[in-house]
């Protein structure tokens, strides 16, 4: 194992311009993440015939906002709606928009729980 | 003048084996649009990485999904061992190749089973799901389990299986496909499977590949894609070859399902027959420090484990894709101007398994 | 395009005997020797470490060391077998039976006599 793996760091206003490039390339979209640090690092992850590609940009804690690619890559509002539930980052103009309604749980955003409240064993 | 009319379907629904919602905005019997709704059972997995240690978590890894279950906690344990550098024995690798092609035959076996049911032909559901029964016997035999097999840990395998029973095993394969190959005779010839499924959803290779669509969806619409490729776990050293369709439509991805099921059986034969000897596993120690993204390939497509550690003895975050999240959009795509009655068996031919897509 | 293909199978079907067993008003399948079942504790052996109690992912094994009691809830036990591996004595082993069905939560108790 140990296949090829790269991971380039981008800014928020990159973000669009390089995903049309890769698409042109033919590179397809393989899912976007979200992880919670001190900020929150958002992954996006292509592949193209095995050869992995991840794009990685930090948006802060809270009233975080991001632009869409589901124009580009369609398949990519459900990552982007999940993102939103889970995480409290806002998305513009997402091709199908569930506005908060994706996953309908009792907690809002569990896995980033507002600093200061919320959970209280939770891990910073 | 024909209005249009909004039915929901399911979540609960004779004819629906998966907790999904669809909107199915139609006018006149055809589909005009279609809105999935995921959510039902949600239960949060990826956040337990705070609560229970990196050892421990290959016990949930494996509860992911009932069906897949092998295959998440091979794909967690592949994700800790590339972090901690841990090179797990050569006879642990094919172990665990046998045991994700068992896997993938049974779950094949059942998803005929399902859609035979779909389309009202109960007799050749519940043929499908005998011989199931039996595969699922030498399952028993080997793990413990019938399908939480609870046999992969970070290092290597908990178990052993003699040579003997392999041999064994791999004669009672061989047997078992002249039963196979009659039901699936009835799915490739017969008159009436034909009719409801020839012809049926078609998804074209561009739009399939454009879609991120992966796993068996796509092998059936003419891409050659399959993450087995990558070479994990001993399938680097057996040969191998992606089974590809061009039709895209409903007959192409259950002929692909058909001919893997035949594939796996003759992977198992090449990796009794090449498997080394010496031990199962080995000792982990230490704690990770790092990320990764592992990769394998499940009965229905390409999942992903995500993991990121920082020297604690809990992983800092686990991320996964399950294949199912990456077909809802094809199937939303393939629903479109369809009729009504087609509706469950497009849902189901794209495998659909909403417990690993939830998690 | 063929008609009835299914019919030979349908028909052997009938004649042959049922792939079903008519339990529990026949007997059981017999268990094979690997499957996973019950845990079993010889309670003479054990020390009351209480290392199975930590590593047991359901949390159905309690260890109370000054009574000397070990309790296993046998309802929250998924057979995994993490507590037969971590024991340092080995006092504890697996059948491969599992535990019957019952109507209400099942906790059995071992005291060191």
């Amino acid at each position: 194992m140990g296949e090829e793996q790269r991971t380039e760091i981008i800014t928020k206003d990159d973000l669009v311009k390089k995903v049309s490039e890769l698409k042109a390339d033919g590179f397809r979209l393989v899912q976007i993440g979200c992880t919670r640090m001190e900020d929150i690092e958002v992954n996006y992850s292509f592949d193209r015939a095995h050869s992995f590609l991840n794009l990685r940009l930090a948006v802060p804690r809270e009233g975080a906002e991001l632009p869409s690619i589901s124009g580009i890559y369609w398949n990519a509002f459900l990552y982007e709606n999940e993102m939103h539930d889970l995480f409290g980052i806002s998305v513009k103009d997402i091709a199908v928009d569930y506005e908060g309604n994706f996953y309908r749980m009792a907690v809002k955003t569990p896995f980033n729980p507002p600093p200061g409240g919320g959970e209280g064993e939770g891990k910073t | 003048m024909s209005g249009r009319t909004t039915i929901p379907f399911g979540p609960q629904h004779p004819v629906l084996p998966e907790p999904l919602h669809l909107d199915l905005v139609t006018e006149n019997e055809t589909v005009v649009e279609a809105i999935p709704s995921i959510g039902f059972i949600h239960r949060g997995l990826e956040g337990l990485v705070e609560k229970k240690d990196f050892l421990d978590f290959v016990y949930i890894a494996e509860r992911v999904c009932g069906i897949c279950s092998f295959i998440h906690g091979l794909t967690y344990c592949m994700a800790v061992e590339e972090i901690m550098k841990v090179e797990v024995p050569p006879r642990a690798n094919y172990l665990r190749l046998i045991w994700s092609e068992l896997s993938r035959i049974h779950s094949h076996l059942m998803w005929m089973g399902f859609t035979a049911d779909a389309f009202g032909f109960e007799n050749l559901f519940m043929n499908a799901w005998r011989l199931r029964e039996k595969v699922l016997d030498i399952i028993e035999e080997t793990t413990g389990g019938r399908v939480i097999f609870g046999s992969c840990k970070v290092g290597g395998v908990r178990r052993d299986i003699p040579d003997e029973d392999l041999k064994v095993i791999v004669k009672k394969l061989e047997t078992y496909k002249r039963d196979i190959r009659e039901i699936t005779n009835v799915f490739i010839s017969d008159s009436s499977v034909k009719h409801r499924f020839v012809g049926v959803g078609v998804l074209e290779k561009e739009e399939a590949y454009a879609l991120g669509t992966v796993g068996p969806t796509l092998r059936a619409s003419g891409v050659a894609q399959d993450t087995r490729e990558l070479g994990y776990a001993a399938y680097g050293d057996i040969d191998l070859e992606p089974v590809v369709e061009k039709a895209g439509d409903c007959y192409a991805r259950c002929l692909v399902r058909i001919r893997e099921i035949f594939a796996s059986i003759d992977m198992i034969r090449q990796a009794a027959g090449k498997i080394p000897a010496g031990p199962v596993e080995v000792k982990v120690s230490g704690t990770p420090d790092g990320e990764f993204f592992a990769r394998a390939e499940q009965p229905r497509g390409e999942v992903i484990y995500y993991a990121k550690a920082d020297g604690d003895k809990f992983l800092k975050r686990l991320r996964i894709r399950t294949p199912t999240f990456a077909n809802i959009p094809a199937m939303v795509k393939i629903l479109k101007g369809c009729e009504l009655a087609d509706v469950p068996v497009l849902v189901l031919t794209i495998d659909p398994c909403i417990s690993c897509a939830e998690r | 395009m063929r008609l009835f293909v299914m019919a030979r199978t349908a028909i052997m079907s009938m004649v042959k005997r049922p792939a079903t067993r008519k339990y529990p008003f026949g007997p059981r399948r017999k268990f094979y020797k690997n499957s996973r079942g019950r845990i079993d504790q010889n309670i003479e052996k054990c020390v009351f470490c209480g290392l199975c109690e930590k590593k047991c992912p359901t949390h159905a094994i309690t260890v109370v060391r000054d009574e000397k009691t070990w309790k296993i809830d046998r309802m929250k036990c998924m057979t995994c077998g993490y507590c037969v591996e971590v024991c340092p004595v080995k006092c504890l082993s697996m059948e491969n039976e599992y535990t019957g069905p019952s109507v209400s939560r099942k906790e059995d108790i071992y005291r060191h006599a």
